[in-house]
């Protein structure tokens, strides 16, 4: 099998780099590396990443810049053929704001960017990026970040609760995100969009002060996905 | 021609922002502030002939997110 996974960089992706490492370090493949202003992706992809990071300063709002960039078309459409695309922390507010998923991530509840590991609730063990994960499962994953309070009106969050499209969610507040929302899936289950950061928790428990490995697992299930596709 | 659009947070989006100059204006003493909003007012120079469709369709594109932002659009006209 010869998985291969693009990761974007946009102007002011800061975690594109730790993306790639992780991907690599998870598949034993080199992720290959896409540029904002690239009209194309490259061909066969099982796998789309948005990094995290401040794409184009967070200029007007964070995402918004990004979400308008050429390589994002070729994104949307090659989530349409149902390619799996992950959105982590400013990956998740480009992905908002190209309505690839529903909602908004607005200013932290308290003012303040929050930088630490937090406890997340795997709320859906069945999509590409979670079947690794058992129901009910706790982990913890680093968070970074200054607009990670998740909106959405009331009928959406109970349609997202509805369909099964919450992925995580945090076992405390943390940000004001509705609901505790910490990661949404698209209708099809086949895009996520996360604050916390997975990319930096795939180290062995030895390293737990570098986030610990409860992200790898996610990694792993994007990849036994593609084993079994 | 000269086009003011006004982005505001939409009633009951929180906006922590404002509530933080809020509460500042009440440590530097003002009293009677019932509450504060920020918002965002992008100023446009565009063809004379731009019609509104145009100035909407920017707004709801780009400008504002219409999840959580709604916008007005003032034109020469309407100033």
């Amino acid at each position: 099998m010869s998985f291969r996974a693009a990761v974007v960089t946009f102007p002011g992706s800061n975690c594109d780099r730790d993306m790639a490492v992780a991907l690599e370090a998870v598949s034993g493949r080199p992720a290959l590396r896409v540029w904002h202003g690239d009209a194309d992706l490259p061909e066969r992809l099982d796998l789309i990443a948005l990094p995290g990071g401040f794409s184009y300063g967070d200029y007007l709002r964070s995402g918004a810049m990004a979400a308008t960039s050429p390589i994002m078309r070729a994104v949307v459409a090659a989530a349409e053929r149902g390619v799996p695309v992950l959105g982590v922390c400013n990956g998740f507010q480009v992905l908002t704001e190209a309505r690839l998923l529903p909602g908004a991530l607005l200013r932290n509840a308290g003012q303040r960017f929050i930088c630490r590991t937090v406890a997340l609730r795997v709320e859906n063990t069945l999509s590409p990026f979670t079947a690794g994960y058992a129901d009910g499962d706790t982990i913890r994953i680093p968070v970074a970040h200054h607009d990670g309070n998740y909106y959405a009106d009331a009928e959406t969050l109970d349609r997202l609760e509805g369909e099964g499209r919450v992925a995580f969610r945090y076992t405390e507040a943390v940000n004001g995100s509705a609901r505790d929302i910490a990661g949404v899936l698209s209708a099809n289950g086949r895009v996520l969009g996360m604050m916390p950061h997975p990319e930096r928790a795939i180290e062995p428990a030895a390293f737990s002060s570098l986030g610990g490995a409860d992200g790898r697992k996610l990694f792993e299930s994007i990849l036994a996905n593609v084993a079994v596709a | 021609m000269q086009v003011r659009v006004l982005v505001r947070l939409k009633p009951g989006v929180l906006d922590p922002q404002g509530r933080a100059v809020h509460h500042a204006l009440e440590g530097m003493g003002f009293s009677g502030v019932e509450d504060v909003r920020v918002g965002r007012l992008i100023e446009l120079d565009v063809a004379d002939d731009t019609d509104h469709a145009a100035l909407t369709a920017m707004c709801e594109k780009l400008l504002a997110n219409t999840v959580i932002e709604s916008f007005t659009i003032e034109t020469p006209g309407a100033l």
